[in-house]
């Protein structure tokens, strides 16, 4: 469980989150909305404890996460960011592997000569999951934005942390791959891990999160069940602009 | 290409008997064996033993050193264009060993006096980067830069004082010479330490590539990974600056040369791109021995001769 009590975020003197109380228990899928520059990315690195908040504290089942070693952080909690570096020389295969780095038993048995058949087959089995088995071979610069996207998804479910944080995974991907990664995640919670992931689309959340929570301007967040958050009038209140249902012409995956 | 570690190791023994081998004094093989064995003529033995051996080995410690560090800077600061130069660590070396000359110091007081121009520029650019927050790849690049363009101005300014009859060492030291290396075997010390203490962060620099903070949620401990690896890149290159001054390209080139033959994992390119760079230094000075001799070339302006073409056909082929 990671709870955040009194979280405060600010960037560039702009306050982004006041007074957060909010958890993330086992099982739980939540959307996190909110328009460009409301914090969604601030609160995501604060709750992976990569950036330490301006007041308040975030906890893992009831320790702070400062106090937390990183290796053992690393195995709890993964957390997908929205700009990573791609200046990676090998596979897909490898790149995936790279998320074995926490749970390998120990850091030797990395560079020991002898072969992770079961970060192999964890690798191959993500890859499969997310549409990418004939690519494994490829070169990792060499792939398109969304097979990038797709590839660096595969990692963090790699990683097989209890709670996933992700910023905006479904950046770069088309209809059909957003669906998948949006089934993924749903599995995930499903199987009892905790699920916390940045979205545009209000419909994704709607449909595939339970819980969502809304990021507005002026530092004020609310926490709650999608069906209660999702509505046309606090739409409108966090995007700032008027919304009309849409008709016959919106499509979604089935 | 999985070719590329054994072409790489079997050069080892290749580099050093053909810079054993070769020299201003043409040995034939039934000598050189003698000599090898420690048998027959004395003047050939004294050859072989007391002055190629080990300037073949300062060759390939030099050159080990120079391409640890490049492969070790090139992650840190996720720049591909790194190399120990960039460090400042070569130009302070520089100042001080110019100073050192125009002062009219001997040979030891030389390398005492780049030592200490080297570790001034180490501690500037380790003071000037390390924030609040950990390291600061582009601090470091900053300070590097800035050292290395005010020590070149003190260079150029020392050799424009310099009285001619001293220009002509100053430039060998300048362009990169072996000729005045001596024993090889604290360099040979170093490398194998430095080599050994980047290796058991391979695993950690492979997920570095990722980016800091991706690096950190995968459970690295980022600022000490970066201390001992920074730390290992300047011991190694102060260590190659004192032993043949500042050769250049074998640290931007080497780690580049296993990258595009498909070595990319740091447990493997760590320790080929030292043996690498080793060999293809004893080689360069091999050449920088032989082509014009009984003159000698200074090796820096070889190994930069020889790197760039290679690197620029290997960009052409991949592209």
């Amino acid at each position: 469980m990671l709870e955040a009590a009194g979280l405060g975020l600010s960037a560039g003197g702009r306050e982004l989150v006041r007074a957060l109380d909010f958890s993330l228990a086992p099982g739980q899928f939540w959307g996190l909305l909110g328009r460009n520059g409301a914090g969604k990315t601030s609160l995501i690195l604060a709750l992976a404890g990569l950036r330490a908040p301006q007041s308040g504290a975030v906890a893992l089942d009831g320790v702070p996460l400062a106090a937390v070693p990183r290796r053992e952080l690393a195995r709890r909690v993964a957390v997908l960011l929205q700009d990573e570096d791609s200046d990676f020389w090998g596979s897909v295969l490898d790149y995936v592997m790279l998320g074995r780095y926490p749970t390998s038993r120990s850091v030797s048995s990395m560079w020991v000569w002898g072969r992770d058949e079961e970060g192999l087959r964890g690798a191959r089995h993500r890859l499969a999951e997310l549409d990418l088995a004939d690519r494994e071979a490829q070169a990792y610069r060499t792939l398109s934005g969304g097979e990038r996207q797709r590839a660096r998804i595969a990692q963090l479910l790699l990683q097989d942390a209890d709670i996933l944080l992700l910023d905006e995974p479904l950046q770069h991907l088309d209809l059909r791959h957003q669906a998948i990664v949006m089934r993924t995640l749903a599995a995930c919670a499903a199987d009892g891990k905790a699920v916390l992931t940045a979205l545009h689309e209000p419909g994704h959340a709607a449909r595939y999160c339970p819980f969502s929570v809304l990021l507005y301007d002026a530092g004020r967040a609310s926490p709650g069940r999608s069906s209660d958050m999702l509505t046309q009038a606090n739409l409108e209140a966090l995007y700032q602009c008027r919304l009309e249902a849409a008709g016959a012409r919106s499509f979604l995956p089935s | 290409m999985k070719a590329a570690p054994a072409v790489v190791l079997a050069l080892i023994p290749a580099s050093l008997a053909l810079a054993i081998a070769f020299g201003s004094v043409d040995l034939g093989p039934g000598q050189l064996g003698d000599a090898l064995l420690g048998r027959g003529d004395q003047i050939a033995r004294e050859i072989v033993w007391g002055v190629r051996a080990p300037r073949a080995l300062a060759a390939f410690a030099c050159g080990g050193l120079l391409a640890l560090a490049g492969a070790l800077l090139q992650v840190l600061l996720r720049n591909p264009l790194a190399d120990p130069a960039i460090l400042g660590v070569s130009g302070g070396a520089a100042a001080g060993a110019l100073a050192a000359m125009l002062a009219g110091a001997a040979a030891a007081g030389v390398n005492l006096s780049a030592l200490a121009g080297a570790s001034l520029a180490a501690a500037a650019v380790f003071t000037f980067s390390l924030g609040r927050s950990g390291w600061n790849p582009y601090r470091v690049l900053l300070t590097g830069v800035a050292l290395a363009s005010g020590f070149g101005a003190l260079v150029g300014l020392m050799l424009a004082l310099a009285p001619s009859s001293q220009v002509q060492g100053m430039l060998f030291w300048l362009l990169g010479d072996l000729s005045p290396a001596g024993d090889p075997a604290a360099a040979l010390a170093v490398l194998a330490a430095c080599a050994a203490l980047a290796f058991s962060q391979s695993a950690a620099l492979d997920v570095l590539i990722l980016g800091e903070d991706k690096a950190r949620s995968l459970g690295v401990a980022v600022t000490r990974l970066q201390a001992i690896a920074f730390g290992c890149a300047t011991l190694a290159t102060v260590a190659a600056v004192l032993l043949g001054g500042a050769i250049g390209f074998v640290g931007l080139v080497v780690p580049h040369l296993l990258r595009l033959s498909g070595v990319h994992h740091h447990r493997a390119l760590l320790p080929l791109a030292a043996c690498l760079g080793g060999s293809l230094l004893a080689l360069a000075d091999t050449l920088a021995r032989t082509v014009a001799s009984p003159a000698e070339l200074p090796v820096g302006v070889l190994t930069a001769m020889i790197g760039v073409p290679v690197l620029l056909v290997l960009l052409a082929r991949l592209r």
